[in-house]
């Protein structure tokens, strides 16, 4: 147990050191977000009616930092699979070394992008007219709950890493499946906008229950169970995607 | 955990008991229908060098990664400095260290960075990990390029940062997957003198290679293997007694060339000669007197000698005998397959 947490601290600090050294990913933390919520507010905000909001971009920060945070275990999708392919995970397993350090590791490290991609998100929402409305506790629990549903979903990236046959394969197959999902959500249009099926499987996206709760905690929105329902799902998606990918990590036949 | 004070202790612990570092019995191990090993036994005694040879896709590697337990055996029994691959695969990782065929180093850190990684990774203190990463990059001269990430160093010096990550907690038992494959001759030589260094210190080490020089200089002992089986082993010297005898080389001058002549040093060998240009090639029942009895009969007939000599079979030539195939030739191939 010493040695999980010691292992996953030099593994952790070692995806954040060589991050700087990777100006491609660092560009896809910092300037693509700034990008999107730009273009989102100005392209799209006009003709989105969003009742309830007083402007487009207060409705769609939370929506967009989920997004976000979601493509967010990105970096440990391809990362790992690099690894693998490298030979690095071969290296790692030889050594006496905790098995699930080197996942831990990684999604660990996320947290940390996560937060600094969040923050450029907000300081950008907030220069161009994003609001709270709420007390600082309510502000501190949406950061929590984006910090925990981002680490969630680092785990599932994190099994896809290790499952897809090479980096960029890891790259469109996680584009294919977070796509979707965070587009078929109320993250950048209200549901009840949408066609009846796309409803149907929008209301019971996780997605869509973080969003409204963020919406809830960071704008007053009704929350309904969204809060409470945000957090189960959170840890569902932990629970199932944590033990999935040590598994298939402690079984990794690595490439050559 | 692994401080290398313990290293040692363990080291000569190994040494006193004359216990064999790895024993390996009956190894099977299958990739879908591939049978990569078909029953390896191996048994490296502790402070010895085991050259493991073999053409390509003869399950070197593969034998190496379940010594080193990245994967599991299909069957058989593997024990590496007495601990079971598979029951005691964690205490077993504390023993051993491994550079794998292609060099595993984490482009994006430097040369310092990645062995001090790896130091903390063995459990070692942050300190202690950048003095013991220091010392390597010296020993392997890459202190120029410590502080530059790896993804600017060439080939040989990848190869070398990687050598340093499998020394980094003094392992009492090391294992090289074509060490040398890439390096130039210079490194060559320097690794070689790494190597005998740490044997000397009482290391035990499993290399593979496709480089019978570095078989016959390395290793006190040498398996050869083929098709996941091991066809032969022993020392070099055991394994070219078991190939034949002396080799006698005559080169004939050109008028000397014939049928005639090749009859005439062929009644002297059991075995067909081997004609290579001007030069018959035959191996001889005894070797005292071979030459003379040579001269004198190729004299009577008339025929002219340009040059002409005994020598030992070279391990090239044992290899050929017992896999049916040159290492170089095999090489090539997979070259041009593009590998
Ligand atoms: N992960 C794998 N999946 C399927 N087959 C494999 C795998 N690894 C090795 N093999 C097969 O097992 C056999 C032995 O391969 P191995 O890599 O051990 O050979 P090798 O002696 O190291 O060869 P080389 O000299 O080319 O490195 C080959 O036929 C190879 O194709
Ligand atoms: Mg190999």
């Amino acid at each position: 147990m010493k040695r999980l947490v010691s292992d996953t601290l030099v593994i952790a600090e070692r995806n954040l050191v060589r991050l700087p050294r990777a100006p491609d990913l660092l560009l896809a933390f910092t300037v693509q977000p700034i990008m999107f919520l730009l273009l989102f507010v100005y392209v799209f905000g006009g003709a989105i009616v969003t009742p309830g909001y007083s402007n487009y971009v207060d409705f769609l920060l939370p929506g967009i930092i989920v997004q976000n945070i979601a493509f967010g275990g990105f970096v440990t999708a391809v990362g790992l699979n690099e690894d693998l392919s490298k030979g690095l995970i071969d290296r790692f397993r030889s050594l006496p070394m905790s098995r699930p350090a080197v996942l831990a590791g990684r999604t660990l490290a996320d947290v940390a992008t996560n937060a600094l991609s969040m923050t450029i998100l907000l300081v950008t929402g907030l220069t161009i007219g994003f609001r709270f409305d709420a007390g600082l506790l309510e502000i501190a629990g949406g950061v929590v709950l984006l910090l925990l549903f981002g680490y969630a979903f680092s785990w599932v990236f994190a099994w896809l890493g290790l499952l897809v046959s090479s980096p960029e394969s890891a790259n469109s197959v996680g584009f294919i499946a977070v796509f979707p999902l965070t587009f078929i959500s109320s993250a950048f249009v209200p549901v009840d906008s949408m066609p009846s099926a796309l409803q149907w499987f929008a209301e019971a996206n996780p997605f869509t229950v973080v969003v409204d709760a963020m919406r809830a905690l960071w704008l007053g929105a009704p929350a309904g169970n969204s809060i409470w329902g945000a957090f189960v799902w959170t840890f569902v998606i932990m629970a199932i995607f944590a033990p999935l990918a040590v598994a298939v990590y402690r079984s990794a036949a690595g490439g050559k | 955990m692994s401080q290398p004070t313990k290293q040692n202790e363990s080291i000569r612990r190994y040494a006193a008991s004359d216990q064999s570092a790895i024993v390996v019995e009956g190894l099977v191990k299958h990739f879908g229908g591939v049978k990569a090993l078909d029953g390896v036994d191996l048994d490296v005694k502790t402070g010895s060098v085991l050259g493991l040879l073999g053409p390509n896709g003869a399950g070197k590697t593969t034998a190496v990664r379940v010594l080193t337990t990245l994967l599991k055996p299909d069957s058989g029994s593997v024990k590496v400095a007495g601990l079971d691959v598979v029951d005691d695969a964690a205490a077993l990782r504390e023993q051993i260290g491994l550079a794998g065929q292609y060099a595993a180093v984490d482009e994006n850190l430097t040369g310092r960075e990645n062995l001090t990684m790896v130091g903390r990774l063995y459990g070692m203190k942050r300190r202690e990990a950048q003095a013991r990463a220091d010392e390597l990059l010296d020993r392997f001269e890459l202190d120029e390029a410590a502080n530059r990430p790896a993804n600017t160093y060439s080939g040989g010096m990848r190869r070398r940062l990687d050598l340093a990550d499998a020394l980094v907690a003094k392992p009492a038992i090391l294992f090289l997957d074509e060490p040398t494959t890439g390096l130039d001759p210079r490194s060559r030589l320097a690794l070689w003198g790494t190597i005998e260094e740490l044997v000397a210190e009482g290391t035990t080490v499993l290399l593979t290679t496709q480089y019978l020089d570095e078989a016959d200089r390395l290793a006190d002992r040498i398996a050869v293997i083929d098709h996941g089986k091991v066809v032969a082993d022993g020392t070099s010297d055991e394994l070219k007694d078991r190939v034949g005898g002396e080799r006698l080389e005559v080169k004939l001058d050109d008028d000397g060339f014939n049928q005639r002549a090749i009859e005439i040093l062929g009644s002297m060998s059991d075995e067909d000669p081997f004609v290579e240009g001007e030069s018959v090639k035959l191996t001889v029942r005894e070797r005292r007197g071979a030459i003379v009895e040579a001269v004198q009969k190729l004299n009577e007939a008339g025929i002219g000698i340009d040059d002409i000599g005994l020598r030992r079979p070279t391990l090239d030539e044992v290899f050929l005998s017992l896999t049916g195939h040159a290492l170089e030739t095999e090489d090539d191939e997979t070259q041009e397959d593009g590998k």
